[in-house]
């Protein structure tokens, strides 16, 4: 049963003198979906980009699928062609059409040939109802279009995790289903899937568990039902009530 | 090919897309029309064509009054011009059709040695400046003595004026006697390159570092190496703002190629003095002179229309 994809032990990040992660122990085991909720600023991002290594680590370790990846001789660049991430500003490269956008890792990283990947790119396009959209620009597109495009870019290579950091909150509120939606949908297929949210009831919906992170500590955690109904620590439940709150 | 987003016809997914029933004003069910597409066009209303016909009949209004304008314009200049004390010798020096029909074709030979410097000069300045720019985002400490080399450069070149720097270039390098003989253009060519590299790779670094921070993150994010993520993602969006900037230090240069002249390489400008010295008459400058704003027009055209098109682009709302 036990499987994990991702596993951090006792994992430190500090900026100068602020310490934004303070001694993280966190695991995700594969067809896993974990949340990740917390005050703004308790360290949810950089949690997210330390997974990928795009954030230094200061202490501790960090094992996707079993290798450490913060031993100095790993290949950072091998080891986020191994991770899908999206973050909250879909960030699509303006300069090339959907399609180029989804094939590019898949071309350039992984050396697939052109015909290959964008037969594959124009299946996942399809998928999220997106076909007659694959030769625009990333600008003549909704939020939610672009959120969606982004998503299907960081799973077109087939990565072994995604991490999505609060994917969400830049879209409207009449956006929002369109991308949950696809994100259950990935789920269903047996994604393994680290998020950053701010959207509670997504959260219980989708997640098998939850994380609450605390001034860069995990301060609880657990089955996502269960956390979110009946917190055990007092701060978890004034966050909750804060966010919960009408 | 890529045909961007045909306005009004909604998405196939259309999850929520806005596009309920019975929109007011816009069902064609019960109209004359017989629109082969169904999604009858709207059909514009005795206002907006009353709105039309007035607007038509501004644009005519403002274009009459703008020629009646230029015209009177060009009368006083001439007027005032033809009065001076001085109108008649000038004349006769500068605006001699006979000396510049006379000098006509040797100018033009010698354009032609402009257009062929400033064609190998241009994609010199674009290498060259490219290799800089890229030097000066290097990070890291082995890279330092690069990376201060590349500061030097263009502290170094742009400060100096470009004359003294074909002087020192066009009879300094030669002098070394290192190098097999080349003619004037040669190092002409090479001191418009030093020159203008400095320039062009600080507008190629303000591209570079104009591209938001958040591009170069999901590019990473991607696993793209730091290489891989320049070729593909940063550059391609640095090159297109630059786009105006670079076309206006090539309007620049195109003027500047005239003074390779001063090494003695026969030029336009240099073809010019020689016809000017034969007759006593200057005429072969303004000849000259024409000649160069004619080949930069096209350039300086297209330079506006471009930045038009692009702040327009701009103010559409792009992605960050
Ligand atoms: N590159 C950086 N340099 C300095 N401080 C940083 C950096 N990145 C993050 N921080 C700090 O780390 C803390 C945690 O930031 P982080 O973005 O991880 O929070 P978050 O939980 O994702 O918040 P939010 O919900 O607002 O996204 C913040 O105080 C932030 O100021
Ligand atoms: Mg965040």
């Amino acid at each position: 049963m036990a499987d994990p994809v991702l596993e951090l032990r006792d994992v430190w990040c500090a900026f100068g003198d602020h310490e934004v992660l303070r001694g993280i122990d966190l695991t995700v085991q594969r067809h896993e979906v974990v949340a990740l909720i917390g005050a703004s600023g308790s360290g949810k991002s950089t949690l997210l980009r330390t997974a990928n290594l795009l954030e230094h680590v200061d202490d501790g370790q960090i094992f996707l699928s079993g290798q450490d990846i913060t031993d100095p001789r790993v290949d950072g660049d091998a080891v986020r062609a191994r991770i899908g991430t999206v973050f909250q500003s879909y960030n699509l490269f303006p300069h090339l059409s959907v399609l180029d956008n989804v094939t590019l890792a898949a071309r350039v990283v992984h050396r697939r040939p052109r015909a290959e990947a964008e037969e594959h790119g124009r299946q996942l396009l399809a998928s999220i109802g997106l076909a007659a959209k694959a030769d625009a620009y990333p600008d003549t597109l909704s939020g939610g279009q672009q959120q969606r495009v982004a998503i299907v870019r960081a799973i077109a290579t087939d990565p072994e995790l995604l991490l999505l950091d609060e994917i969400t909150s830049a879209l409207d509120p009449e956006l929002v289903g369109e991308v949950l939606d696809l994100v259950r949908s990935l789920k269903a297929s047996g994604s393994t899937i680290l998020m950053a949210t701010h959207e509670m009831a997504f959260a219980r919906d989708v997640a098998d568990r939850v994380v609450f992170l605390d001034a860069g500590r995990v301060l609880e955690e657990g089955p996502a039902r269960e956390l979110l109904s009946s917190p055990r620590e007092p701060r978890t439940r004034e966050f909750l009530a804060r966010v919960l709150a009408p | 090919m890529t045909a961007p987003a045909t306005p009004g016809v909604p998405e196939p997914h259309g999850a929520g897309e806005g596009s309920g029933p019975g929109r007011p004003g816009r069902d064609g069910a019960g109209h004359g029309e017989t629109g082969a597409s169904g999604t009858g066009r709207h059909r514009p209303s005795a206002l907006e064509l009353d709105r039309r016909a007035f607007r038509k009949k501004q644009g005519y209004r403002s274009v009459a009054v703008s020629m009646a304008s230029t015209l009177v314009f060009a009368t006083v200049v001439v007027l005032v011009l033809r009065n001076t004390p001085g109108w008649p010798r000038v004349a006769d020096s500068f605006f001699d059709l006979e000396a510049a029909r006379r000098s006509f074709p040797l100018v033009l030979q010698g354009l032609w040695l402009n257009v062929r410097v400033l064609a190998v000069a241009s994609v010199g300045v674009l290498l060259l400046a490219l290799v800089i720019a890229t030097l000066r985002t290097l990070r890291g400490p082995l890279f330092f003595p690069l990376r201060a080399l590349a500061a030097a450069y263009t502290d170094l070149f742009r400060g100096m004026p470009l004359i003294i720097v074909l002087y020192l270039v066009g009879f300094g390098i030669p002098g070394l006697r290192l190098f097999p003989r080349m003619d004037a253009a040669f190092w002409g060519t090479l001191a418009l390159v030093l020159v203008y590299s400095a320039y062009v790779s600080e507008v190629f670094r303000a591209g570079i570092e104009a591209v938001h921070p958040s591009q170069r993150l999901a590019a990473r994010g991607l696993g793209l190496s730091h290489g891989q993520t320049m070729r593909r993602v940063v550059l391609p969006q640095a090159m297109r703002k630059v786009t105006p900037a670079l076309m206006n230090d090539f309007v620049a240069m195109q003027k500047d190629v005239g003074l390779i002249s001063v090494l003695g390489a026969v030029d336009a400008v240099r073809a010019a003095q020689i016809e000017t010295s034969r007759y006593y008459d200057f005429t072969p400058y303004v000849v000259a002179g024409l000649l160069f704003v004619l080949l930069a027009l096209p350039v300086i055209r297209l330079t506006d229309w471009y930045s038009a098109r692009l702040r327009a682009r701009e103010q559409m709302g792009s992605v960050v």
